[in-house]
């Protein structure tokens, strides 16, 4: 069986792995603490969203330098 | 990938969208001229139009907000207050704290709306094109806020090397990590931050861009170009670049608001004191 194609989306498969758990953890621990007090929801989401775009940046890069290497 | 543009001809063969097709020619003649071995274009091209553009439409937008200062605010008003307020108290007074915020909310705030909206011209008709998806103009705005963070920190912490101590070196740390810890944290603090924060932005807009057009040029290819059967399939295509393209807003903003927040905790972190 041979696959055509270049293997870069192949290493962007393997690359989204990690940025999609830490997303999912990330979002796990928001949703708790919002849970527990409700009252925190203003200053959580602040730190939920800064965490999710640092944790998207990588598989971000890793979709941008697959099209482009 | 290709880097030669392929949205020019009708073709048999489907040939996926490149980073070629973001290289748009300049209005006029193309000349070209080398710089630093890169091929440069002598003209002015369209995404230069659209810097100027925003910049003009912000400008023009919170003049008319703010001429009027009624007590009892319009809508015009309202609306620019709404803008200016979130990020003066969002972004400014609640990351760099309430003491030395409003140094700080004109750079913060003209950075926020210039980025949102260059990247909301990735979503309107007739301009479809995200400025910042051309990695030149975010290494700028990167460029201008590794200056800032870091000449305010070395005016905040009374000299070069007091600041990179306060960089550098955490508080509470046993000595002997010291020797691993600092250039790990003067490469992550000073060398990769503005590399991280340029690349997250145009990265964002490159990928969202390159996968709007390829939905369309899927689609279209589907469906014009397909067998009987696969016809559906291109309409279900278009169906999702819809979809695709109201995430890609949400990620315009998203993306807008994360560069200014994480500026914002630059500053703070440049300018505080021993924790």
């Amino acid at each position: 069986m041979a696959i055509e194609g270049s293997a870069n989306m192949i290493g962007y498969g393997l690359a989204a792995i990690g940025p999609g758990v830490g997303i999912g953890l990330i979002f796990a621990a928001y949703i708790s603490g919002v849970a527990r007090q409700p009252e925190a929801q203003g200053r959580l989401q602040t730190i939920a969203i800064l965490g999710f775009a640092l944790a998207e940046a990588l598989a971000i890069i890793g979709i941008a330098l697959a099209f482009v290497l | 990938m290709s880097f030669t543009p392929t949205l020019v001809a009708p073709r048999e063969e489907f040939v996926p969208p490149g980073p070629g097709d973001f290289n748009l020619p300049p209005i006029g003649p193309h000349d070209t001229f080398t710089f630093l071995g890169q091929e440069m274009y002598l003209g002015v091209t369209k995404p230069m139009l659209m810097l100027v553009l925003s910049a003009v439409l912000i400008f023009v937008f919170f003049r008319a907000a703010s001429a009027k200062r009624a007590m009892v605010p319009g809508k015009t008003q309202y609306i620019g207050e709404m803008g200016y307020g979130f990020v003066r108290n969002q972004l400014g007074r609640d990351i760099i704290g309430s003491k030395d915020f409003m140094r700080f909310v004109p750079y913060l705030f003209a950075l926020f709306f210039f980025i949102l909206l260059n990247n909301f011209f990735g979503s309107i008709p007739f301009i479809q094109f995200p400025a910042f998806s051309r990695s030149g103009m975010v290494y700028s705005l990167a460029l201008m806020s590794w200056i800032i963070y870091n000449y305010v920190g070395v005016r905040a912490q009374g000299g070069v090397l007091k600041y990179l101590k306060h960089q550098c070196v955490p508080q509470g740390v046993p000595v002997a990590i010291l020797p691993l810890l600092i250039p790990l944290e003067f490469m992550s603090n000073i060398l990769v931050r503005p590399v991280t924060l340029a690349l997250r932005l145009f990265a964002n807009m490159l990928a969202g861009h390159i996968l709007l057009i390829l939905f369309a040029l899927g689609g279209e290819y589907l469906l014009l170009h397909g067998s009987l059967l696969v016809k559906p399939v291109g309409l279900l295509a278009w169906v999702l670049f819809i979809a695709i393209s109201f995430l890609e807003l949400l990620v315009q903003f998203l993306q807008a608001y994360v560069f200014t927040l994480l500026n914002a905790m630059y500053i703070s972190g440049a300018l505080s004191e021993e924790h």
